[in-house]
């Protein structure tokens, strides 16, 4: 089971989130018995069924930081459920999945991390393969099957990461909610060769939806799908395909990518060359500077510890106080529905807020 | 800390006036005993009253009560009457950052100008025609002075390699009153003087500014070359100056009490956060209001205007009041744009 946990706060804060929040608390007595002494809230059970004692519970903080309303976000947090797994080694544990674990895996509904070996002080889950580059398609599969025996009912969507991988999950709830889980669908980094729908890059992360979940382990078990090379993006992209699972856009309403194969500093400032490889996989038009990226960006790739965090506090607390985004995406019909709310749709032209102010 | 001159004056003087009735062996030892009994005299003298228990001045941001109490108008208002000048102090070398500064944040000032030690053909500045820094300072604030003195009343001073957030600046001052003293930033202990120090940014008053021109007239509290026999760094030189105007250094902090100057980029203090308290790097690291980070290369400037302007999390709504009107001036993203072909793609 998996339940959301307020750390830190005081009672009185926790009951206060919980007003806001009426529907998210199903345990019994409702709201007011969720809060124990410490100020934990105990979001209510998602699942009964299979519990995992490697699945990890999550600080609801993440929904409270000074100063802040997030309703939404707690909201997206409960309609949208992401399970995450971590793509990791045993090297790596205390250089890479600790920060991770430390920083973006804390806003999944229940995290993993996935290691050739099981560890049971990070905790790991253990695939029993090898390590190496050869054995990362390898490791891939048996991960998905191990969260389709033991995860499936505590989530919507299945993310997988590398440990040098940094995600806004919040950003990603965005893009999912309008669209279901039952939905044969998957996102990523979108690129063009390997496949005619294309593939998504391993990198930069992708998440499957509950049925392409699902088709991805059936293809497995009737052996449409085989372990047909140890590029694990590739691989997983043609088995998708064979088995009639979308290849998704996942670019915002200004069609800016949201999933990014490198760093910031990489996608901003840089200049890929022209010979680089980079051209001619991305499935859609490339565009370097500011507008490489969304505002609300989903990942970034080759991420080191130390950016980890600072990426952690660029998305979540550093600010331009008052300042008000020009970037407001229109609200898509399905995500209204799940927030019961009033449906934007979306603007002829692309959405920025231009208001005619002079580009200084 | 001018009383090391006052202080081998002593010593001169002592060892002058002994030395003409001693001679050979007796005078070297009275030239020592006139070191010692200065050194003494100094530290009982003491400067004022409080010799080693020093107040360390702190200024606060408001917190939320101050800016919620306020009708909109009234925010509206204030946040007009907040007009900040930006000087951003340049040399040749520093090129590449120069640019990224004109780019980037500068352009959230209501106006910035860079001031170069020499003239450079590439980019516009006000040449100081020096190399000396704590010269470049002098002039640039006497120059700022003399020019913007009926249109600006908050002055910012940096160096290329900062970045600052002129927003959270605005913020920081939504209630102080430009006519009186205020010299804020990121403060030091150098002995008994507290000095801010200008990798963290300078910010000054109308009216701190004002008391600065004057004493700048005065070659003995506030000289050009600095120091006599001890060269001062330039951010020591101007709070010495500034001192003797009654203008002490306030260290800046939110309501949290964490920096908002800071002497140090956002990777730096993330990596020291990670080494002392690893189990709250990003909530122990810095103030989600910061209003400068240090020793930036021009990329991340970039990187820094996409994460404050741009980069944010969906759902998550800080109850910031707004400050500026809708549809303001105010562009959020550098134009920095590789492909010039790509239409408009600027914010």
């Amino acid at each position: 089971m998996v339940q959301g946990l307020g750390q830190g706060h005081s009672r009185q804060t926790c009951l206060w989130l919980a007003s806001l929040v009426p529907h998210l608390c199903h345990g019994p007595g409702g709201c007011g018995s969720a809060c124990n002494a410490r100020g934990w809230l105990s979001l209510g059970v998602i699942g009964e069924v299979g519990v995992s004692p490697l699945a990890t519970p999550v600080p609801l903080t993440l929904f409270l930081h000074p100063g802040e309303i997030s309703v939404t976000a707690a909201e997206l947090y409960s309609k949208v459920r992401i399970l995450c797994w971590v793509m990791t080694g045993p090297s790596n544990l205390e250089t890479k999945a600790r920060h991770v674990q430390a920083t973006w895996t804390r806003h999944c509904n229940v995290v993993l991390f996935m290691s050739s070996v099981r560890d049971e002080g990070f905790p790991t889950v253990g695939l029993d393969t090898k390590e190496g580059r050869d054995q990362l398609y390898w490791k891939t599969i048996r991960a998905f099957q191990y969260v389709h025996q033991h995860h499936l009912e505590q989530a919507d969507w299945f993310l997988k990461a590398d440990d040098d991988t940094f995600v806004v999950l919040d950003n990603l709830r965005w893009l999912l909610a309008n669209h279901t889980p039952e939905e044969p669908v998957y996102f990523g980094k979108r690129f063009k060769p390997y496949a005619k729908q294309g593939f998504m890059s391993g990198g930069a992360g992708y998440v499957l939806s509950k049925e392409a979940l699902r088709r991805f382990v059936e293809g497995f078990r009737t052996q449409v799908c085989t372990h047909t090379t140890s590029l694990e993006d590739v691989a997983l992209g043609q088995c998708m395909e064979k088995m009639g699972v979308q290849a998704g856009d996942s670019r915002d309403a200004a069609r800016r990518e949201t999933f990014h194969p490198f760093g910031p500093e990489s996608h901003l400032t840089g200049k890929f060359s022209k010979s680089f490889w980079y051209w001619k996989y991305c499935y859609y038009p490339i565009v370097e500077g500011p507008q490489c990226c969304s505002d609300l960006a989903i990942s970034f790739h080759y991420v080191s510890p130390e950016l980890m965090y600072t990426l952690e506090f660029l998305t979540y607390h550093l600010r331009a106080y008052g300042y008000r985004y020009r970037y407001q995406p229109p609200l898509p019909e399905n995500a209204a529905r799940l927030l019961q709310r009033q449906a934007q749709p979306k603007a002829a032209n692309a959405t920025l807020l231009v208001q005619g102010t002079k580009i200084l | 800390m001018l009383n090391f001159n006052l202080k081998y004056l002593c010593v001169c003087m002592c060892y002058m006036c002994g030395g003409f009735v001693l001679w050979g062996q007796f005078s070297y030892i009275w030239g020592l005993f006139c070191v010692f009994v200065t050194l003494i005299g100094h530290n009982k003298m003491g400067h004022g009253t409080k010799a080693h228990h020093h107040e360390h001045h702190h200024i606060q941001a408001p917190n939320k009560e101050d800016v919620s109490n306020l009708s909109e108008g009234e925010r509206m208002e204030l946040s007009h009457s907040i007009r900040v000048y930006c000087i951003i102090l340049v040399k040749p070398k520093d090129l590449g950052n120069w640019a990224a500064v004109k780019e980037t944040w500068s352009k959230h000032c209501d106006k910035a100008e860079f001031y170069s030690s020499e003239n450079v053909k590439v980019f516009d500045s006000v040449v100081l025609n020096t190399n000396d820094m704590w010269v470049m300072v002098r002039n640039a604030y006497k120059l700022a002075y003399e020019r913007y003195k009926d249109e600006y009343n908050w002055f910012f001073l940096a160096h290329p390699t900062t970045f600052a957030v002129i927003e959270n600046l605005k913020y920081f001052l939504l209630k102080k009153d430009p006519s009186q003293p205020f010299y804020i930033g990121h403060t030091v202990k150098s002995g008994e003087l507290e000095y801010v120090d200008d990798d963290g940014g300078i910010v000054l008053s109308i009216e701190s500014l004002k008391r600065l021109s004057k004493i700048f007239e005065d070659p003995d509290k506030c000289p050009e070359q600095g120091g006599l026999l001890w060269k001062l760094s330039e951010d020591k030189q101007l709070a010495v100056c500034l001192k003797y105007t009654g203008v002490l250094a306030e260290n800046a902090e939110d309501s949290e009490g964490k920096d908002v100057f800071n002497t140090k980029s956002v990777g730096s203090l993330i990596k020291e956060a990670m080494a002392n308290h690893p189990q709250q790097v990003v909530e122990g690291c810095c103030s989600d209001t910061a209003i400068t980070f240090n020793g930036l290369a021009p990329n991340h400037m970039h990187v820094m205007m996409y994460g404050v302007y741009r980069l944010r999390a969906y759902g998550h709504n800080f109850k910031d009041l707004p400050l500026l009107p809708k549809g303001s001036l105010v562009d959020s993203i550098s134009s920095f744009n590789i492909n010039k072909g790509v239409k408009g793609k600027v914010e």
